[in-house]
């Protein structure tokens, strides 16, 4: 497509010219903007920065796990490296990533409405979280963290000798950047809802939003409180967690899992509710079992809240304590079991087309099944004990945020991007980058299952020399991934200038997002939309050519 | 999904573009409200955690210690903040009425009363610097169990000084506000902010009212 003819589509459009993104111009309009549109373009660059620093932590490692021998880094700096690789994936790349990104972008338009119900406050989260951001890397740039993600006491508190507390205080301030941003999204759909739009026509990615923000704005608090608490401590010696006050220190882990476990839901249900609107609009058909999806989220959210003893096994924890959260704990498989199995009866008889965004479902679907399973078998007590702090957990957990999180992320982003940008991204590249994720993460990842299982630790830069094959395929896996994900910010940042002009509604989907112009105007709508029928209303018989491909 | 097309209703200026009318706006608000006030029990939640364990496991020494803390001026506190709470809930009332100079003089009034409270508070902690019951190396506790005693007093001052935060917050909010009702910003039905920055302060009252029995009265039968 030439330049030329765009010129003319946007030209020509009598309705279309003015939209969010040539409204105005300049930094100014951009850092000062209320507009939740921009707000979630902001977040997509800033999380960018994030991924790229943490990967190129994770690159580091890999590199060092090559070879037996620990011979690019000493241990301390490989402390420093996980570290890194863990506060900044999980704080400032995954929690912010689905939520905050397309969560800002398309929540207010699938629900019909002009903005979140507090822009200001959307703005200010961003800026809360760049400053959490900037105090994370400022402790870096002054020598790292290395206590892990978790800055267990008595460790954090008493003998690291590193950053720790200007880094708990980067995470604490960009936790209350979730929290507003989880208020928002709560208060905006009970009260922000367009003519018609009842609770159960919502789509389902604005349920699993929804779930999300209730443990966005119950859990986080409780991580505040503690890395607070962890701090004060070690700044004036004594504290709560001090055995030597009486204090225990394995209460600093209760209330850490009492987040953390919850934030492990805080980095998949938004991504189950991206696959959601992806299986439907690919297959052309209704979701099988809406309210059931619907539901499963909300249960998972609450259930997320009662098995953080699972993080504790080997912690001396009682042992009776130790049964009903493993009991609690495969409670959590069913919600998740009911959506994977509706995903594919979602598919039976429909009219399936494997565009980018379904290549990355399909790929979610499976990985996700892997490892919500294996994470059945980290929830059985006994298997756990063995399994403990292995490669098995790393590999288990890596399934769900990056075979999961990560890939609804790319599949949502290249699904949304004719909506953000206005453009087309080339489909074939997008397939071929979709399908190197697949396998450079199945190869990285699939062979730390064998390796934690064998008995190799997590969190060590050397290890017994038989363990070597698997740590260079996993390596070798890992170069392979980081292709798939460089892939993607090339031909993005391509399309923006070169890429096909997308019009409105190139999936043809019918969610509301879908009924306004690409890019949308400032107000979304040009007039408030009044919803009268459920959502995914799709057809398999009608005849929709969604092969973009051959353009 | 069909759609038609709805007016967007005549609304007053006060009201942000992303609403329809008033009365969505204001619901919007007081529910963002309580979500944030959710989110700060649970925040708190983690500190009374701490203390229902330590107090479970060490009783006697939180009962004994606790007898060091100075009942009537924390009573006094309570005394103070309720007041204040009813200063507030009236200055809602007086919002809603259009009532400018009033809402002015109680905003003021609670703001002063939540001045009076720092001010108690800050002797109570100077009171125990002196008498050395501040944990770390000046602490000092003749009783049986120093150690856990220390930690009785590292909750106190975890507690109430985390309580002492949201009150400061609490009062600078309140000045602003009184600023701006003066100039006549919350006439016509825009009470909005009044009335969540009532939800706010009522829930600092709650905090100190859940925060004196377990600090001040546990060992005081």
């Amino acid at each position: 497509m030439t330049s030329a003819t765009e010129i003319d589509i946007r030209t020509e459009g009598v309705a279309a010219p003015a939209n969010y993104l040539n409204i105005n111009l300049g930094v100014r309009s951009w850092l000062l903007t209320t507009d939740h549109k921009r707000i979630g373009i902001l977040y997509l660059w800033t999380i960018l920065i994030f991924f790229v620093i943490a990967s190129v932590a994770a690159a580091l490692m890999r590199i060092e796990l090559l070879t037996p021998q620990g011979d690019l880094v000493t241990s301390e700096t490989y402390n420093k490296l996980f570290t890194t690789h863990g506060v900044l994936m999980v704080w400032f790349f995954l929690i912010p990533s689905i939520p905050a990104v397309l969560g800002n972008f398309v929540l207010p338009m699938m629900i019909g409405a002009r903005d979140v119900a507090f822009p200001k406050l959307n703005l200010f989260s961003w800026y809360l979280f760049v400053a959490g951001g900037a105090l994370t890397l400022w402790s870096l740039v002054r020598g790292g963290v290395d206590t892990g993600w978790t800055f267990y006491t008595p460790y954090s508190t008493t003998y690291a000798n590193s950053h720790v507390i200007s880094m708990a205080a980067g995470v604490f301030v960009a936790g209350f950047s979730s929290i507003i941003t989880g208020m928002n999204f709560m208060t905006t759909t009970h009260k922000m809802r367009a003519p018609g739009l009842t609770w159960f026509r919502l789509p389902l990615f604005v349920w699993s939003l929804y779930a999300t923000s209730l443990i966005l704005v119950l859990a986080t608090p409780v991580l505040a409180i503690t890395l607070a608490l962890m701090s004060v401590e070690r700044f004036w010696g004594v504290g709560i967690f001090d055995p030597k006050l009486g204090g225990d220190p394995i209460l600093f882990q209760h209330l850490f899992w009492f987040y953390s476990h919850p934030a492990v839901y805080i980095m998949i249900l938004p991504g189950m509710g991206v696959i959601s609107e992806l299986i439907t609009c690919f297959s052309r058909k209704r979701i099988f079992g809406y309210g059931f999806v619907a539901a499963a989220s909300m249960a998972i959210a609450v259930l997320g809240f009662l098995v953080w003893g699972h993080h504790m096994f080997v912690s001396s924890q009682s042992i009776y304590a130790g049964m009903v959260f493993s009991v609690l704990s495969f409670l959590v498989a069913i919600p998740s079991a009911i959506k994977v199995f509706n995903w594919t009866a979602t598919l039976h008889k429909g009219s399936v087309s494997f565009q980018t965004p379904m290549l990355y479902a399909l790929g979610f679907i499976g990985l996700f099944t892997i490892g919500g399973m294996t994470g059945l078998f980290l929830a059985t007590l006994a298997v756990d004990v063995h399994v403990h702090d292995s490669y098995f957990v790393i590999a288990h957990f890596h399934y769900i945020m990056v075979g999961g999180m990560v890939m609804a992320f790319m599949g949502g982003l290249h699904y949304w991007w004719p909506k953000i940008t206005g453009r087309l991204y080339p489909e074939f590249a997008g397939k071929l980058a979709a399908m190197i994720t697949f396998i450079g993460f199945n190869l990285t990842f699939f062979p730390q299952f064998i390796l934690g299982y064998l008995g190799m630790p997590r969190r060590y830069h050397a290890y017994p020399p038989e363990f070597q094959v698997f740590n260079v395929l996993s390596t070798a896996g890992a170069s392979i991934l980081g292709i798939g994900y460089l892939l993607p910010l090339i031909y993005f940042l391509w399309s923006l200038k070169f890429g096909r002009v997308a019009g409105p509604n190139p999936w043809r989907a019918t969610g509301l997002e879908w009924q306004t112009s690409s890019p949308p105007p400032k107000d979304n709508f040009e007039r408030t939309p009044i919803v009268t029928d459920g959502p995914y209303a799709y057809s398999a018989e009608e005849d929709v050519d969604l092969n973009l491909a051959s353009v | 999904m069909s759609i038609l097309t709805s007016q967007v209703s005549d609304r007053p200026a006060f009201v942000a573009e992303q609403f329809d009318d008033i009365d969505q706006q204001r619901d919007a608000a007081k529910l963002g409200m309580w979500i944030f006030l959710a989110t700060e029990v649970l925040f708190f939640g983690g500190l009374f955690l701490a203390y229902t364990i330590y107090r479970f496991t060490y009783g006697h020494v939180f009962v004994d210690a606790s007898r060091r803390l100075d009942v009537v001026l924390g009573g006094t506190n309570t005394a103070v903040l309720l007041v204040s709470s009813l200063l507030m809930a009236l200055g809602v009332r007086a919002a809603q009425l259009d009532h400018r100079r009033l809402l002015v003089r109680l905003l003021l009034g609670t703001a002063f009363l939540g001045c009076v409270f720092m001010s108690i508070k800050a002797v109570e902690y100077h009171n125990d610097f002196v008498e050395h019951l501040v944990p770390g190396a000046h602490f000092e506790w003749k009783g049986p169990d120093p150690h856990n005693a220390e930690l009785f007093f590292w909750i106190y001052f975890a507690m109430t000084g985390l309580h002492a935060i949201h009150v400061t917050v609490g009062i600078g909010i309140l000045l602003v506000l009184a600023l701006l009702a003066w100039r006549g910003k919350f006439s016509g039905g825009n009470y909005s902010q009044i009335e969540i920055t009532g939800l706010y302060w009522h829930f600092i009252d709650i905090v100190w009212v859940f925060l004196f029995p377990l600090l001040y009265l546990v060992g005081h039968r």
